[in-house]
């Protein structure tokens, strides 16, 4: 194989974990402290692309940035709709909950079926990050070398946000001891709403982030939830860094599996995940529940 | 106990009439609503008996209809062989994956079955040379049990209806042993039963295994009836039905699953006839039984006739 | 003393278990004889039930060793300790609500018996008969077929009790049995345990000192994971740090 193959297939790697860290993270967040799976987080990456694809179209002014933020807050507030209308009304029923946003996937995915139709919508690169990079005398997709900057911004942006602010603070009391929390007086029910905001709101962003590489199609959701699963499996739930190691290394997984096998690459896929689960259940960065 | 033994045969033998008073397309709509009680007869045994809400049953019944597949045309092997590698296939698979989701429980296990499950879903689509991808594999054929053809209507659906009937008999059986009254044990109060002496992971894995054996034989039937097997059959969707059959007539109900299994094939076949809209209707009954009747059909209807009866105390 | 003597029903040498940093027991060592009546006695967040937990395997320990009649049981399963003769109750309630009280003592007998995986017949008629003399060794044959929803709080304490007795243990753990009871309950439940039979080594955690102490021969003391006395009841009474720790207010 030559270098431009394994340098390529690198990026994309890194490309991916990109846009799966997008996905998983607020996937985690958002179980770490609610004990949700909220098996809508696929839903929200693609009806975020749909938005975003919609947008482009519409209007001339909007570029791929301002869709993506405008995109990251419609899911926000459909996020926030869904959590304070339906999933607080099955408060202690964690069960009750995944199969209620289990059937909301079904609802948003078909009705995006309805609204764009079968045909995959493309999302354009934006017309600056065309012409390929050159580096060390190797040709580089510049969006993809952009979209990996892009997460690592939003990674950092959460884990500041995580970690030196008040509303951080809360968070991370709440993942850490739910009751303790409650009992000092940190108003609990607001900081679910936000951060199912927050988690509905940068897959909404990662949605359209990624659609100059994969645009937006019937099926998406489904693609991408499972990646998502795994890489909160693997990397731990509720943990930021285990997210963002997790996304990594299934990108790469991924990548390089469909690369070199492209029958089994969701077999190779297994793999990581099945190494994680034997020696550490709760995953790289998680605790285990007591 | 006595009382559903009773029952079994008159309801089974009232249920073989169909054929008699209705046309084909209610017969094979029948045999579906069969396969699908099946399924969710077995995907029972975790949800209701064993507390573990598995999302990626669907993989089994899979499994089992692609490798049936798989072995009847590219392997060349006669019916009732391919189906006993089908069915040992698909029992080891349930063994494999039992080991790895069962590492978790709660949402833990939901997670590692639908993430197992897409997995194979994905490999459904992508093992083109095996599976034939998104094509899937047609051009299959029925079996002759004993000699006898099970290509019309009628006589597929009293095949379907045996092959139920001896799923229900044999669950029941399973449920209501020592050994099943155990796994509900564990499904209340897991760390005491563990205290008090239950290996509670082996009651659960083999639960597991017996659940997946039977998913296994729900996918046999399955692909006996259609003579054709897409990736679609191990999708979430198919899973999820699954699921709303149990939940929907009552989970840990013996007789729950069928009750949502009828229901729940009825509606699509409804729903696919003349709005075309089914997922979009499977989210939203699922919402609806999740938030209105969490209990499902069969208890609601227990809960209602002994509120009638109470009074006449 | 003979040889078989030596062989204590419970020994755990040097028993060392963390949470996240925090030491919830530190080099805990304790003896049980054979037939012995000892009582755990701490303030709360003294780690007494972590201990428990330990003994019966729901927590692993980060070092130590815990035996069973001289058998080393520190790396085996809670299952695999319940069938060396280990039993135990629980101070928060976990029976199985739905399910009627001699349902809930037949588990008791039913996990330790082959039976248990009988994958085609029902649980034998002679367990339910069994099931039912032991609730009568606790007074509640009459509740037999009620579900554990319907009866009263001090009625599902005897339950606990029950289930475990129905085990037949050789070492039974009783974590605080008389929480939450009114005085007319409490005397119930100390003459069941005054009553267990002598092949039965017992150890029990319970803050109610007036019962506590009648049934208790030999006391440990812990204080933040630690064992500060281990001895004979009155000397344990008597001594100076048990006041300051435990007794004194």
């Amino acid at each position: 194989m030559p270098m431009q193959f394994w340098i390529i297939q690198s990026l994309n790697s890194l490309a991916l974990g990109g846009l799966l860290f997008l996905l998983a993270s607020g996937f985690s967040l958002i179980f770490g402290l609610m004990r949700i799976a909220n098996l809508t987080h696929g839903a929200f990456f693609m009806l975020g692309a749909y938005f975003g694809a919609t947008a482009l179209r519409s209007f001339d002014w909007i570029d791929l940035w301002v869709a993506a933020i405008g995109s990251g807050l419609a899911l926000a507030v459909i996020g926030g709709f869904l959590e304070r209308f339906v999933l607080r009304k099955l408060g202690n029923n964690p069960q009750g909950q995944v199969l209620v946003t289990l059937g909301m996937s079904f609802i948003i995915s078909d009705a995006c079926l309805v609204i764009w139709g079968g045909d995959p919508i493309p999302i354009p690169t934006p017309h600056a990050l065309q012409a390929p990079t050159f580096l060390f005398g190797f040709a580089f997709p510049t969006y993809r070398l952009v979209l990996v900057g892009c997460a690592i911004a939003v990674a950092i942006a959460l884990y500041l946000l995580l970690e030196r602010t008040r509303l951080g603070a809360m968070i991370r009391a709440g993942v850490d001891d739910m009751q303790m929390t409650r009992a000092i007086g940190i108003p609990i029910s607001r900081l679910f709403t936000v951060v199912f905001c927050l988690g509905a709101g940068v897959a909404g962003m990662g949605g359209v982030l990624g659609g100059p590489i994969l645009s937006a199609y019937p099926g998406l959701d489904a693609d991408m939830l499972p990646l998502a699963l795994i890489v909160v499996i693997l990397g731990g739930v509720g943990s930021l860094v285990g997210a963002f190691l997790g996304s990594f290394i299934i990108g790469f997984t991924y990548t390089f599996g469909s690369a070199l096998f492209p029958d089994l690459a969701y077999v190779i896929l297994f793999l990581p995940m099945i190494i994680i689960i034997a020696f550490r259940p709760q995953g790289l960065f998680g605790r285990r529940a007591s | 106990m006595n009382k559903i033994w009773f029952w079994v045969p008159i309801v089974a033998g009232f249920f073989a009439l169909l054929p008699f008073v209705a046309g084909d397309f209610y017969v094979n709509l029948g045999s579906q609503m069969m396969i699908a009680a099946i399924f969710a007869l077995s995907l029972n045994l975790l949800v209701g008996y064993g507390g573990l809400t598995s999302l990626g049953h669907a993989a089994f019944l899979g499994v089992a209809a692609y490798l049936s597949a798989w072995f009847t045309t590219r392997a060349g092997f006669g019916h009732g062989t391919a189906a006993l590698l089908s069915i040992i296939g698909t029992t080891m698979c349930a063994a494999l994956f039992g080991l790895i989701a069962l590492r978790a429980s709660g949402l833990g296990f939901l997670m590692i079955t639908l993430a197992l499950s897409q997995v194979l879903w994905g490999l459904a689509y992508r093992w083109v040379s095996v599976t034939n991808g998104d094509n899937g594999m047609a051009g299959l054929t029925r079996p002759m049990p004993f000699g006898i053809s099970i290509e019309s209507a009628a006589s597929f659906y009293w095949f379907a209806l045996i092959v139920t009937v001896a799923a229900f008999v044999l669950i029941t059986v399973f449920v209501s042993s020592a050994f099943g009254v155990s796994l509900k044990g564990t499904r209340d109060q897991s760390r005491r039963m563990a205290a008090l002496g239950f290996n509670v992971w082996m009651i659960r894995w083999i639960t597991f295994i017996y659940a997946g054996f039977w998913g296994g034989i729900a996918g046999l039937i399955y692909v006996y009836y259609n003579k054709y097997i897409h990736p679609t059959s191990l999708s979430i969707t198919s899973s999820a039905e699954g699921l709303l059959g149990v939940i929907a007539g009552g989970s840990g109900t013996l007789v729950g699953p069928i009750v949502g299994s009828v229901l729940v094939t009825f509606l699509k076949n409804y729903a696919s006839s003349y709005i075309d809209r089914w997922n979009m209707l499977l989210g939203f009954v699922f919402m609806f039984i999740v938030i209105v009747m969490p209990d499902g059909i069969v208890p609601g209807i227990r809960r209602l006739a002994g509120r009638l009866k109470e009074p006449r105390k | 003393m003979t040889a078989q003597n030596d062989i204590y029903a419970l020994e755990i040498v040097r028993l060392n278990k963390s949470f996240v940093g925090l030491p919830v027991t530190q080099d805990v060592s304790m003896t049980v004889r054979p037939g012995e009546r000892r009582l755990l006695l701490g303030p709360n967040g003294a780690g007494k039930t972590t201990l428990f937990n330990q003994i019966t395997g729901e927590i692993l320990p980060n070092s130590g060793q815990i035996k069973l009649f001289g058998q080393d049981v520190t790396k085996l399963k809670p299952h695999q300790r319940a069938h060396l003769g280990l039993s135990r109750t629980y101070q928060i309630i976990t029976l199985f609500q739905n399910d009627t009280l001699q349902h809930n003592v037949a588990f008791g007998l039913l996990g330790l018996m082959p039976a248990r995986w009988n994958f085609f017949r029902p649980m034998s008629q002679h367990i339910l008969v069994e099931a039912r003399r032991v609730l009568g060794l606790v007074g509640l044959e009459h509740l037999a077929d009620r579900p554990i929803s319907e009866i009263a709080y001090g009625e599902k304490r005897r339950v606990e009790i029950a289930m475990a007795l129905a085990q037949k243990p050789k070492v039974l753990l009783l974590d605080e049995p008389l929480a939450g009871l009114s005085s007319a309950e409490r005397n119930t439940i100390k003459k069941l345990i005054a009553d267990i039979p002598r092949e039965t080594s017992l150890v029990m955690i319970e803050h109610d000192m007036d019962t506590a102490l009648d049934l208790a021969e030999t006391i440990t003391l812990l204080h933040y994971g630690k064992v500060i006395i281990d001895g004979m009841r009155d000397a344990v009474i008597a001594d100076e740090r048990a006041r300051e720790v435990y007794l004194g207010h």
